[in-house]
C-alpha cells in the first residue's frame, strides 16, 4: 500500500498527485506518440476514432456522470457539430476557426436545450432529449439547401494553412491533441467551483440549492459544456467518415454514447476513455465474431445494436461502476494484497434520505 | 438586534394548514430553539425560511432585507445556512469536497478562468481550503478529510453537515434536529460545539430539537409550536412548564 506524504495543500489540487502518475501517463503519451510508426493505417484510423469518441465521452460524462442529467440525444450534438463544421469548411472557413465555431454553435444549442430541460429530471429528461435528437435528425434531413438532405454532404479535406491534415498520421495526432485538451479542460473544471457545483447537483439538488448553488445556471453550464465538447467530437468525426448523412446521427449513436459512459464507469474521466476504447473496438470484435458464428446468427440484421443493448443491461446489473469501477477493485486487491476484503466495495442500500420536498 | 424576523407566516398543503400566522424574531448571537410534537410544522417552517417552500401569506426579513421572494440559492448568499433532518450530504464526494462546496457562494472566478485554472482560481482554491481546514479543526474532523460520505457513520455525517453549513461562513445557521440519531456522548459534544459556534464564530443559531435537556442547556429562548400554531415563546424553563406545551406533548 502506498501512502503519499502531504506537506502542502497544493498537492491536493495538482493534476498529477505523485511521481508514479506522471511516469505512467508520460509512458502512455510516449507510446501514443510513436504508435503511427508501427501501426497500419487501418488501425491508426480506428485509434483516431477512439480519440473522437473519447472527446464526446468526456463531454457526456460531464453531463451524465458528474451532473447526473441523462441524455439520450447526444448524437444530435455530434450531428450539429459535424454538419456545422462541414458547412463552414465548404465555405472556405479555415479548419481551426470552423472547428471552434462548430463547437461554440453546438454549445449554444445545448444551452438553449437546457432551458426546457431544466424542468424535467430522470427518465423524463431522457425522453425530452430523445425528442430533441429526433427533431435535429429531421432538420438535417429536410433542410436540403444546407445539409443536402438524403443525398448527404461531402466533407472537404482538412488543412491547417498550407499543411494538409488528410493523412492518417496527421489526423491521428490532431485527434489526440484535441482529446488531451478536452481532458485538461474537464480536469480543471472538476477541481474548481463549477465542477463541484455540478457534482453537488448530481448528489442532492435540494441541498445544493441551499448551499447557494444556482440550479438552473449549473445545469445550463453542464449542458452547454457537454454539447460543446460533443460538437467538437462531431467536427472531427465528420473528417473520419468523410461523407455526412442524416442517419449517421440517429438514436443508435446516442445509445452508443450513453453506453460508452455507463460501461466505462459513471463519474470518472478514466471511465469515459475506457468506454471510448470499448465502443471504438467493439464493432471490430463483432465483425471478427461474425466469421466464427453460424450463418443464420451472423447475418441476422440488428446483431450489433442487440449486442450493445445486452452489454448495457449486463453492466448495469453486475458492475454499475463500469470498467473503471472494476479496475478500482482489482487495484485495491493488489494494494492490500493479503488483507483485501470483498465487503469493502459491497454496494449498500442507503437509508434515511430526507423525504423529497417537491 | 433582530437578525431574522418572520411575520404572520402561513402555508397550507391542500386542506392541511401546516402553519398558521406564525410570527417570531431571532436576535443576533442568540440560540433560539423550536420545539413541538411530530407534525407540528417545525421543518415546514425551516423550509419556508430557506425558501424551499413559498410563503402563502406573511413575510420574511433577514437583517432588515425583505427575503420573502428570494430563491433558495439567494437566501444562502445572504448568509443563512442550514442542515437537514436526515442529512442531505453529497454522498459520492469526500468530506473535503463537501466542505469546499460550502464555499461556493464566495466564488469570485469566472467559468473561463476555471477552465484554464489560472492563478486566481488556484489562489481561490487555496483560500477555500484554508477556510475548510479551520472548520475541520473546530469540529475535529481531521481523520475523515479524504473519506467518502457514503462510508461514514451517521454521527459523523451529522457533524459533517454542520461543518458544511459553517464553511459558508453564515450569519445564521438553521439546525434541523442536530441531535437526532446521536448517542449520548455525541450529544454532549454537540452542546459544546453549538456553544463554540456562537462564541468563536459569532453565528446565530436557530434550531429544531426534541432533546429537552439539550434545549434547556443552550437555548436563550424557545418557541413551542403545535398543529401549525405558536403556543408560547419564552425562556426554556418557562416553556417547559407551560400547561399547553405539556398538553400538546402528552395529548
Amino acid at each position: 500500500m502506498q501512502f503519499i506524504r502531504k506537506t502542502n495543500y497544493y498537492q491536493d489540487i495538482q493534476l498529477f498527485k505523485h511521481g508514479g502518475q506522471i511516469f505512467w501517463y508520460a509512458t502512455l503519451l510516449f507510446f501514443l506518440l510513436f504508435t503511427p510508426l508501427f501501426l497500419s493505417e487501418f488501425y491508426l484510423g480506428e485509434l483516431a476514432l477512439v480519440f473522437i469518441y473519447g472527446i464526446a465521452g468526456v463531454g457526456l460524462m460531464l453531463l451524465t456522470g458528474y451532473t447526473g442529467q441523462v441524455s439520450l440525444g447526444h448524437a444530435a450534438f455530434l450531428g450539429i457539430g459535424a454538419y456545422c463544421h462541414a458547412y463552414l469548411l465548404s465555405h472556405e472557413v479555415p479548419f481551426l476557426i470552423s472547428l471552434t465555431l462548430a463547437t461554440l454553435f453546438s454549445a449554444t444549442v445545448g444551452g438553449i436545450l437546457a432551458i426546457p430541460a431544466l424542468r424535467v429530471t430522470g427518465i423524463y429528461l431522457a425522453v425530452a432529449t430523445l425528442a430533441f435528437s429526433v427533431i435535429v435528425e429531421q432538420i438535417l434531413t429536410h433542410w436540403v439547401s444546407v445539409t443536402g438532405g438524403y443525398r448527404g454532404m461531402l466533407v472537404p479535406a482538412p488543412s491547417l494553412g498550407p499543411i494538409s491534415l488528410q493523412s492518417f498520421e496527421i489526423f491521428y495526432y490532431t485527434c489526440l491533441t484535441f482529446l488531451i485538451l478536452t481532458i485538461f479542460i474537464a480536469l480543471n473544471l472538476l477541481r474548481s467551483p463549477t465542477g463541484r457545483a455540478m457534482t453537488a447537483v448530481r448528489d442532492s439538488e435540494i441541498s445544493a440549492e441551499s448551499m447557494g448553488i444556482n440550479l438552473a445556471q449549473t445545469k445550463a453550464i453542464a449542458f452547454s459544456l457537454s454539447s460543446g465538447l460533443t460538437g467538437l467530437a462531431g467536427g472531427l468525426l465528420a473528417h473520419k467518415i468523410g461523407y455526412l448523412a442524416p442517419d449517421s446521427f440517429n438514436l443508435l449513436m446516442s445509445i452508443q454514447l450513453l453506453l460508452m459512459v455507463v460501461v466505462g464507469g459513471l463519474g470518472s474521466l478514466h471511465g469515459a476513455v475506457y468506454g471510448a476504447i470499448f465502443i471504438g473496438f467493439l464493432p471490430q470484435a463483432i465483425a471478427l465474431l461474425r466469421d466464427s458464428l453460424p450463418g443464420t446468427v451472423a447475418h441476422t440484421p440488428g446483431l450489433e445494436p442487440g449486442i450493445f443493448g445486452l452489454i448495457l443491461v449486463l453492466v448495469l446489473i453486475y458492475e454499475p461502476l463500469g470498467i473503471y469501477g472494476r479496475w478500482i477493485k482489482i487495484r485495491s486487491f493488489f494494494e492490500e494484497f493479503p488483507l483485501y476484503r470483498q465487503a469493502t466495495h459491497k454496494r449498500q442500500r442507503t437509508f434515511l434520505k430526507t423525504e423529497r420536498l417537491r | 438586534m433582530t437578525i431574522l424576523q418572520v411575520e404572520n407566516a402561513s402555508i397550507s398543503f391542500g386542506g392541511v394548514k401546516a402553519l398558521q400566522n406564525i410570527s417570531f424574531h431571532v436576535k443576533k448571537d442568540e440560540v433560539f430553539s423550536i420545539i413541538g410534537p411530530n407534525g407540528a410544522g417545525k421543518t415546514t417552517l425551516f423550509n419556508l425560511i430557506s425558501r424551499i417552500y413559498d410563503l402563502k401569506e406573511g413575510s420574511l426579513f433577514f437583517k432588515g432585507v425583505d427575503a420573502t421572494n428570494l430563491s433558495t440559492h439567494q437566501i444562502a448568499k445572504l448568509g443563512i445556512a442550514r442542515t437537514f433532518q436526515n442529512t442531505e450530504l453529497f454522498e459520492q464526494e469526500t468530506v473535503l469536497n463537501n466542505l469546499l462546496i460550502g464555499n461556493h457562494i464566495h466564488r469570485k472566478t469566472s467559468l473561463l478562468q476555471e477552465i484554464i485554472f489560472d492563478r486566481k482560481t488556484r489562489n481561490q482554491e487555496m483560500e477555500f481550503r484554508e477556510n475548510v481546514e479551520a472548520i475541520i479543526d473546530l469540529l475535529d474532523l481531521q481523520a475523515y478529510r479524504y473519506q467518502k460520505i457514503s462510508n461514514l457513520p451517521y454521527g459523523i455525517r451529522k457533524l459533517v453537515e454542520i461543518a458544511r453549513a459553517l464553511s459558508m461562513k453564515p450569519e445564521l445557521i438553521l439546525l434541523d434536529e442536530p441531535s437526532s440519531g446521536l448517542n449520548p456522548e455525541e450529544t454532549e459534544d454537540l452542546i459544546f460545539q453549538i456553544e463554540d459556534l456562537r462564541a468563536e464564530l459569532g453565528i446565530t443559531v436557530l434550531m429544531i430539537e426534541h432533546d429537552m435537556n439539550l434545549v434547556s442547556q443552550i437555548s436563550d429562548r424557545v418557541m413551542a409550536i403545535a398543529d401549525g400554531q405558536t403556543l408560547i415563546v419564552g425562556h426554556p424553563k418557562e416553556v417547559q412548564d407551560h400547561a399547553e406545551v405539556i398538553r400538546a406533548y402528552l395529548g
